[in-house]
């Protein structure tokens, strides 16, 4: 029996995309359609309740435009990393991954105090639908930020070790679609009724 | 980088229960998924007892109660469809049978499937935990429609429909991981030669099911939890007396369960195109045709779904075209059923056991297809909605599918998974009653639906108009007890010929796919040698040749 390691190279058809790339892609594939089917029945409601922008006031925009700039400093630092990894740069890439974590952790630090002025002042996740809305879609984001930060931490041990270092582009993908999405969120929740 | 295929042992606990090899996970989903069929079984029979005869004590149940009736049709409905159809048929056979007739040695990501599996059975002792818990389990129909589900106090079923909402999103999630190892897989890892158009057509229908999955499942995902959110912390999603829209739920709901039909269906197709053309010794009739046509029923199926929602309101023009959407789908259904035709037309067909279920399943899914045009059409839907016409419907769509389907994976993958052949006299018998008890059952409750006949009646003798047909109930009672009881000799199939069928060699059906290419049952890693393919899947009875089939992992002779 031949050992997979040595026979993988010439076993296959040649695949069109690295298989831990390909991976990650239908995970996002599936998020996507996650995060795109929440963000839809917030369109649709707003939509219907032009009332809602007078609870879309109270937000935080200057807490929302800072954690923006936090969060896309952090896929700079990513692809960075990335970047170096591909360079064979461990030690770079581990560095510049550790920059990424402190910038995600900042951006739930800012978002924990947001919150907790939100619900001292009343806004709570009952208050009205807006804000049923408001803690769901940013709840759901904030999970995905704390299962990326374990995700680039793991792989920040093994670049370490110098291993699995093509493991940081994997990670950086899925740091991007999180960014991606509150792309979307800020304007939708923070800004809509303020222009 | 996959395995370390070394040689040396490995501890029964690796081997059999925490495996990563995705044939023992593939397993693994299948016996979770038949003992669940059993559990689901039981529920029909104990509230098909109350309909017979109403208010009386079941045996071997007891007194069914209003509360009870409503909680046992419910996860009835949540069972068969997410815990029995769908991790048989498309995690259990998907992860089976994909990397074999693939030619690969596992899945790409292994320990993704094996965490695919435990998340599985996370969501199954949830679910069966919910039956315990004090309220009882979900009471609130199996499309866990809003107002009624979005508070606790509103059914009186307390933890039951929170963990059946947590049980259903774990379930998906691990649905989810194991269509990324099916779709990477295929893309990633065919053996030489092996091309698109070369793939057995099963795996494309299981690429075709998987796809579909993940790009339904996510908006109900998040609807999921905004429904647990409306339970746990009061909030208004779906309720209108806070702003809330239930109509929003039956969309999200919807978006997705149309879809999961035919998530469910391919891959019981997918099993017909490898079972048909081994037993009628012919090549299939249409391949590129078949696939053409389940991209389009793919297609098509994001677009149906409000075909559910005729009588809550929606505007008739919308109706109108979803109506259309969901005539035009049965057409690509129609293209693979008549290509199956073909396959079988003037063939010298072998009535193998695994055949009589394809057959049986074409048969009968044949009667739910043509029943779904009464429904897909506005104006016979808005007099048929909710009652029994509807469920005869689709228990004839996912009877067949989820059991003649699998039963005929089962006796024709079976000599492969476990190296012995299943006995053919007990599997006649096995075949027999099924079909014969099926139809008695759902017969009679098409004719109920006409008569008007609603769903979700505690107890039908309440109904004036319903007391002439009572015994169409005890009809069909008492064929549901005969095709529980003609599972018998299936069980006892299974478990005597694992250990004392007639053994079977590698290629016992004399098929074409690489699956049998392997030793009955492959060992760790699956093929001996790297297998190259030098041809499609379907090469039977070619008239130049001796033999009546060409496997495709032969090599061509040379010219003399």
């Amino acid at each position: 029996m031949s050992t997979a390691a040595t026979a993988t190279l010439d076993r296959y058809e040649s695949p069109s995309v690295a298989t831990g790339r390909m991976g990650m892609w239908w995970v996002l594939a599936s998020e996507i359609v996650i995060f795109g089917g929440a963000v839809v029945c917030y369109l649709l409601y707003r939509w219907h309740h032009p009332e809602w922008a007078e609870s879309a006031v109270h937000t935080n925009e200057l807490i929302g435009v800072i954690n923006t700039v936090v969060l896309l400093t952090s896929s700079l630092t990513i692809v960075l990393a990335h970047d170096a990894a591909h360079h064979g740069d461990a030690a770079r890439a581990k560095r510049l991954m550790g920059f990424t974590i402190l910038l995600g952790l900042a951006f739930l630090c800012f978002k924990a105090y947001e919150y907790s002025h939100e619900v001292a002042a009343g806004f709570t996740p009952v208050k009205n639908l807006f804000w049923s809305f408001y803690y769901f879609l940013t709840g759901l984001h904030a999970l995905h930020i704390v299962a990326g930060l374990i995700a680039i931490a793991t792989v920040m041990r093994g670049v370490g070790r110098r291993e699995n270092m093509q493991r940081v582009e994997y990670v950086g993908i899925y740091w991007h679609f999180v960014d991606v999405v509150w792309i979307f969120l800020f304007p939708l929740l923070y800004l809509a009724p303020k222009f | 980088m996959y395995h370390m295929q070394t040689g040396h042992a490995v501890g029964f606990w690796r081997k059999y229960v925490f495996s990563t090899d995705h044939k023992v996970i593939g397993l693994q989903y299948m016996i979770t998924g038949l003992f669940m069929a059993i559990l689901g079984g039981f529920l029909a029979y104990a509230f098909r007892m109350q309909l017979a005869y109403p208010n009386e004590a079941v045996p071997l149940f007891g007194q069914v109660g209003p509360d009870v009736y409503n909680a046992m049709v419910t996860m009835h409905g949540t069972i068969m469809l997410f815990w029995v159809a769908q991790p048989i048929l498309v995690s259990g056979f998907g992860n089976y049978l994909v990397p074999l007739q693939l030619g690969a040695e596992d899945m790409c990501f292994p320990r993704l499937n094996m965490l695919s599996y435990w998340t599985f059975l996370v969501s199954t002792v949830l679910l069966v935990a919910s039956f315990f818990v004090p309220g009882g389990a979900m009471g609130g129909g199996w499309t866990g429609y809003p107002p009624l589900n979005a508070r606790m106090d509103y059914t009186g079923v307390d933890w039951g429909g929170t963990l059946w909402i947590l049980a259903l999103a774990l379930e998906f999630a691990a649905a989810l991981m194991s269509g990324i190892n099916v779709l990477s897989t295929t893309l990633n890892m065919r053996t030489k030669g092996m091309t698109l158009f070369r793939m057995p057509l099963f795996v494309w229908m299981q690429n075709a099911a998987n796809l579909i999955f993940m790009f339904s499942v996510g908006p109900l995902i998040a609807g999921a939890l905004m429904l647990l959110a409306d339970r746990t912390l009061q909030t208004g999603f779906f309720i209108p007396a806070q702003g809330g829209d239930p109509l929003l739920w039956q969309h999200l709901f919807w978006f997705f369960g149309h879809p999961e039909v035919y998530v469910l269906l391919l891959p019981a197709l997918g099993i017909l195109t490898e079972v048909i053309p081994t037993f009628a010794r012919k090549p299939i009739f249409g391949y590129r045709m078949i696939v053409y046509s389940v991209v389009a029923a793919g297609v098509l199926s994001f677009i149906v779904w409000a075909h559910h929602q005729f009588v809550s309101g929606i505007n008739p023009q919308l109706a109108v075209a979803f109506s259309l959407t969901t005539i035009m789908i049965s057409v690509p259904f129609a293209v693979i059923i008549f290509s199956f035709l073909a396959t079988l037309w003037r063939a010298s067909i072998e009535y193998k056991v695994a055949m009589l279920f394809a057959l049986g399943m074409l048969a009968e899914f044949l009667i739910g297809g043509v029943t779904g045009i009464h429904l897909a059409s506005t104006s016979t839907d808005i007099y048929l909605h909710d009652t029994y016409f509807v469920v005869a419907h689709f228990h004839y769509t996912m009877f067949p599918v989820t059991f003649f389907g699998m039963f005929a994976g089962i006796y024709y993958w079976f000599p492969k998974m476990f190296g012995r052949k299943m006995n053919e006299g007990l599997g006649w018998i096995h075949f027999l009653v099924t079909f014969v008890a099926f139809n008695v059952i759902f017969i009679p409750l098409f004719a109920f639906g006409l008569a008007g006949h609603q769903r979700r009646i505690y107890d039908p003798s309440l109904w004036e108009n319903l007391v002439p047909y009572q015994h169409l109930h005890v009809i069909a009672t008492a064929a549901t007890i005969v095709l529980l009881l003609g599972q018998i000799p299936f069980v006892f199939n299974f478990f005597w010929s694992m250990k004392k069928g007639r053994k079977a060699e590698r290629n016992p059906w004399k098929s074409n796919t690489l699956e049998w290419d392997t030793p009955s049952p492959p060992g760790h890693g699956n093929f001996e040698a790297a297998p190259v393919v030098y041809r499609w899947p379907y090469e039977y009875s070619a008239p130049d040749r001796e033999e009546d089939y060409r496997p495709q992992w032969l090599a061509p002779e040379a010219k003399p």
